[in-house]
């Protein structure tokens, strides 16, 4: 069966400076997968080119079998693939619920179950937010407001959701609640990519990891295959 | 038989503007270009600093350039009490796109009020010992009015650039630009670097306003004829290229002056805002931008 | 639909203020309150729900304006054309504005309609044809209704207004509306989540501009003699910010309450002190609110409430 998500050769420079080279990955549809690697080594480029957030140099990125290399963010958007953003980025003059109102509108419009407002309620229940759906995100506390970016990108129906380090900086009990979230998410049919630095966290949710370091894909392969590869250990560690 | 002589005239007199293009632009190239911070009200500081320029040189006879220079602190202490209120009021809030522009615009408002009401709108200039003066170079007229200016202006952005280069200060400000958190790991203060770099932008339209008043006399609505020129010479050199800022004045001055010599001289102002559009839509990020 | 009817009692009660022939100079102050409702509204729509700040103001009504003139001096056009006129061009040149300079920060769009002004009041004193530098003298049309040709302007002001207004209210009530409050918060995240944002920026861009150039258009019939600087006077983008800032940009109403507020206040201070000082309070006015009272008057009516 095709991947859902290729991506062929992505090369991205920001003026001399070559931020991805040539950077190849494939994800299968319902699969569970890592981006992992040291600060600087180009993930979270690599999802902004991916999401459409920044145009690349070089290469191309196919989902669902088409060519989405010049397609607009939130067109990709439309198309089911939806990434949430390290740092929360709510829509700070709407509550909760009217977050989600967006990307339910304006992604998934057409291809939402129930009325809208059913779905909302579903999804902020699933995460425990439905208590605040009438609040500002000001109101809501830094897990909260992860649980938000989350619950925003469900609400836009994604075949493929990518997380940014959703994770980074929470009590380890956030963490299995995040993680708990995810997997369910994956349950429900829905392939994720998880950008972590969490190494527990992406090991247990992980079927397939990719390791970038500089730019470039160093290693790939099952969680247990990645722990024992030297080259992966000398990226994190130094010579 | 092409006008080998107007075209030359031209080019000259566009270039000598281009240098105090450069020395109008300097503060926005400063503040916009390396500290992205837009000072739509920085013309307005120009104004002033001209008004400046003659009132000193109507009451005592001074000459501009002096006493543009003599109230570069003054100004300096200005563009730093500006920058505090910005900082306290939007900066810190992450409100500064659209809060903080109407703010500057506000400020460009006032002023420019203010010196109606001060001055009335009347042109004024200044009496200087060069103002009549000029010499020929190879058929063509030099003017002291804009060579001295051109010289100046020049003078400035050779100063600033050495200042960024070679200073503690003026490293920190390059450093704010591009690493914040890396600057406070070095154990400055942001805020504190910030400020200088303000009070050094408003500082030079100080100076830039009193070679203004030189070259052309003034009402309190100049202002509005450089914001456009200001920031496409920002653009076209490449935010944050001081180097860059000077090469694009001349650039701007001297497709001014052909307009000007060719098509007639209230076009000029097109100019500006033709390249600047241009700038935007091809490339951004300058001639020699990051 | 209880909107439109609200709407309609105030175009019927501007009627009937008509036809009653009160202090003449109501009209004239009337007119420009209300003009500034259309201009406070039409700014709003792009700088309150999208977030970008346009201080082109003057550019966008003197275009309505001159087009106007154009339309009056060459075909004698009647005044609903005029205004459907002034309005389409100065859409146009809001769509090209926002074409040229949205896809990069919202800076860069606010400095180029800066620039705007002075550009397009450079063009329009190169033009003789509309009078130039010198300006222009436009005959008002015979037999106007209510008898006064100004009287008439003033009911088709409040026309005019309640139209900008219905418009506004929605724009930000409808699924546009919503696109541009996301965008407004967070562009990227807004993008992210299948908003297209440059197409709504566009959108707003084009109907901001429509209406400013709509209510530019009926300026030389009021006026009677047009010259560029007082087309493009300051005082409309200064206002243009200020009356938002004042009521309150994120919904219709703050637009309505400035205008009619800072209006009134502009046209007692400029009849009672000087013009110049009005401007200049104006100016003061603006600061302060931007500092001290963000939010408008709405807003603080809103942390009054306690919500």
């Amino acid at each position: 069966m095709a991947p859902l998500l290729e991506v062929d050769g992505l090369v991205k420079r920001f003026g001399g400076f070559t931020a991805l080279n040539r950077v190849s990955l494939a994800v299968r549809a319902g699969e569970r997968f890592g981006l992992i690697g040291p600060n600087g080594s180009g993930k979270t480029t690599l999802i902004n080119c991916v999401s459409g957030a920044l145009p690349v140099d070089g290469g191309s990125i196919r989902f669902g079998g088409r060519d989405i290399t010049q397609l607009a963010a939130h067109q990709r958007t439309r198309l089911g693939l939806v990434r949430s953003f390290q740092i929360p980025k709510p829509f700070s003059s709407m509550t909760v619920a009217q977050n989600l109102a967006i990307p339910l509108e304006y992604a998934a419009a057409g291809r939402s179950g129930a009325s809208e407002g059913d779905d909302i309620a579903d999804i902020l229940r699933g995460m425990g937010l439905e208590p605040k759906a009438h609040l500002r995100p000001a109101g809501l506390t830094q897990i909260e407001m992860r649980k938000l970016e989350l619950a925003r990108a469900m609400a836009a129906r994604p075949k493929l959701l990518i997380s940014d380090e959703a994770m980074a900086g929470l009590s380890s009990a956030e963490v299995d609640d995040i993680l708990t979230i995810l997997f369910r998410l994956n349950e429900q049919g829905i392939t994720i990519i998880m950008i972590e630095h969490i190494m527990r966290a992406v090991m247990r949710f992980s079927e397939r990891i990719v390791v970038l370091d500089a730019g470039e894909r160093i290693a790939e392969g099952s969680p247990d295959e990645i722990v024992r590869n030297p080259a992966v250990e000398k990226a994190y560690l130094g010579e | 038989m092409f006008a080998w002589d107007l075209l030359a005239n031209a080019v000259v007199a566009g270039v000598l503007i281009g240098g105090f293009y450069a020395a109008v632009s300097l503060g926005v190239g400063l503040i916009f270009g390396l500290l992205d911070i837009a000072n739509i009200a920085q013309p307005a500081f120009v104004i002033l600093g001209a008004y400046a320029a003659y009132v000193m040189n109507s009451a005592y006879g001074m000459d501009p350039i002096l006493s543009g220079l003599l109230f570069t602190p003054v100004f300096y202490l200005l563009g730093a009490l500006v920058y505090r209120i910005y900082y306290g009021s939007f900066e810190r809030r992450g409100e500064e796109a659209l809060r903080g522009l109407v703010f500057f615009f506000g400020i460009l408002f006032i002023m420019e009020v203010s010196l109606s009401l001060a001055f009335g709108v009347d042109y004024r200039l200044v009496q200087t010992a060069y103002t009549s003066k000029s010499y020929e170079v190879a058929g063509v007229g030099v003017a002291f009015r804009y060579l001295v200016p051109c010289v100046v202006g020049v003078g400035m952005t050779l100063g600033l650039y050495l200042f960024l280069g070679r200073t503690f200060y003026g490293r920190a400000i390059m450093a704010v630009s591009q690493d914040q958190l890396a600057l406070r790991l070095m154990g400055a203060n942001p805020i504190q670097i910030k400020t200088i770099a303000f009070g050094i932008g408003i500082a030079a339209a100080s100076l830039a306003g009193a070679l203004l008043i030189s070259i052309a006399p003034v009402v309190p609505s100049t202002d509005r004829d450089y914001i456009g020129r200001m920031f496409a010479i920002t653009v076209l050199g490449g935010m944050g290229s001081i180097g860059g800022t000077l090469v694009a004045a001349i650039v701007l001055g001297v497709a001014e002056s052909l307009m000007a010599t060719f098509f007639g001289p209230s076009w000029s102002l097109a100019v500006s805002f033709g390249i600047l559009l241009l700038a935007l839509a091809v490339r951004p990020s300058g001639l020699f931008g990051r | 639909m209880r909107a439109l009817l609200v709407g309609l009692a105030v175009v019927v009660v501007g009627i009937g203020l008509a036809a009653v022939k009160v202090n003449p100079y109501l009209y004239f102050a009337g007119y420009v309150i209300l003009q500034y409702v259309v201009i406070a509204t039409a700014w709003n729509i792009l700088g309150g729900y999208a977030g970008y700040v346009n201080f082109g103001t003057s550019a966008f009504f003197a275009i309505g304006a001159y087009t106007a003139v154009f339309l009056i001096k060459s075909v004698k056009a009647p005044l609903p054309v005029l205004i459907l006129a002034g309005g389409l061009v100065a859409a146009l040149l809001g769509l090209g504005i926002g074409y040229l300079t949205l896809r990069l920060r919202g800076t860069f769009f606010s400095i180029a309609t800066l620039a705007l002004s002075v550009v397009l009041q450079t063009m329009i004193i190169n033009w003789e044809y509309v009078g130039g530098s010198r300006g222009l003298s436009v005959i008002r049309p015979s037999g106007p209704p209510f008898g006064s040709y100004v009287v008439f302007l003033f009911t088709v002001m409040v026309g005019l207004a309640v139209a900008s207004v219905l418009i506004a209210r929605f724009i930000e009530r409808s699924w546009i509306g919503r696109g541009l409050a996301a965008l407004r918060d967070n562009e990227e995240a807004a993008e992210c989540m299948g908003v297209p944002t440059l197409r709504l920026k566009l959108f707003a861009t084009t109907v901001s501009g429509f209406l400013l150039g709509v209510a530019g258009a009926p300026f030389p019939y009021y006026v009677t003699f047009v010259e560029p600087n007082s087309a493009f006077a300051l005082d409309y983008a200064v206002n243009a910010l200020a009356m938002p800032m004042i009521g309150g940009t994120t919904s219709w109403i703050g637009p309505v309450i400035g205008a009619i507020l800072l209006g009134s206040a502009s046209q007692l201070a400029t009849v009672t002190i000087s013009s110049e000082m009005n401007l200049f309070i104006v100016g003061v006015v603006l600061v302060a609110f931007v500092v001290l009272a963000p939010e408008g008057l709405l807003g603080l009516a809103r942390r009054l409430r306690g919500r």
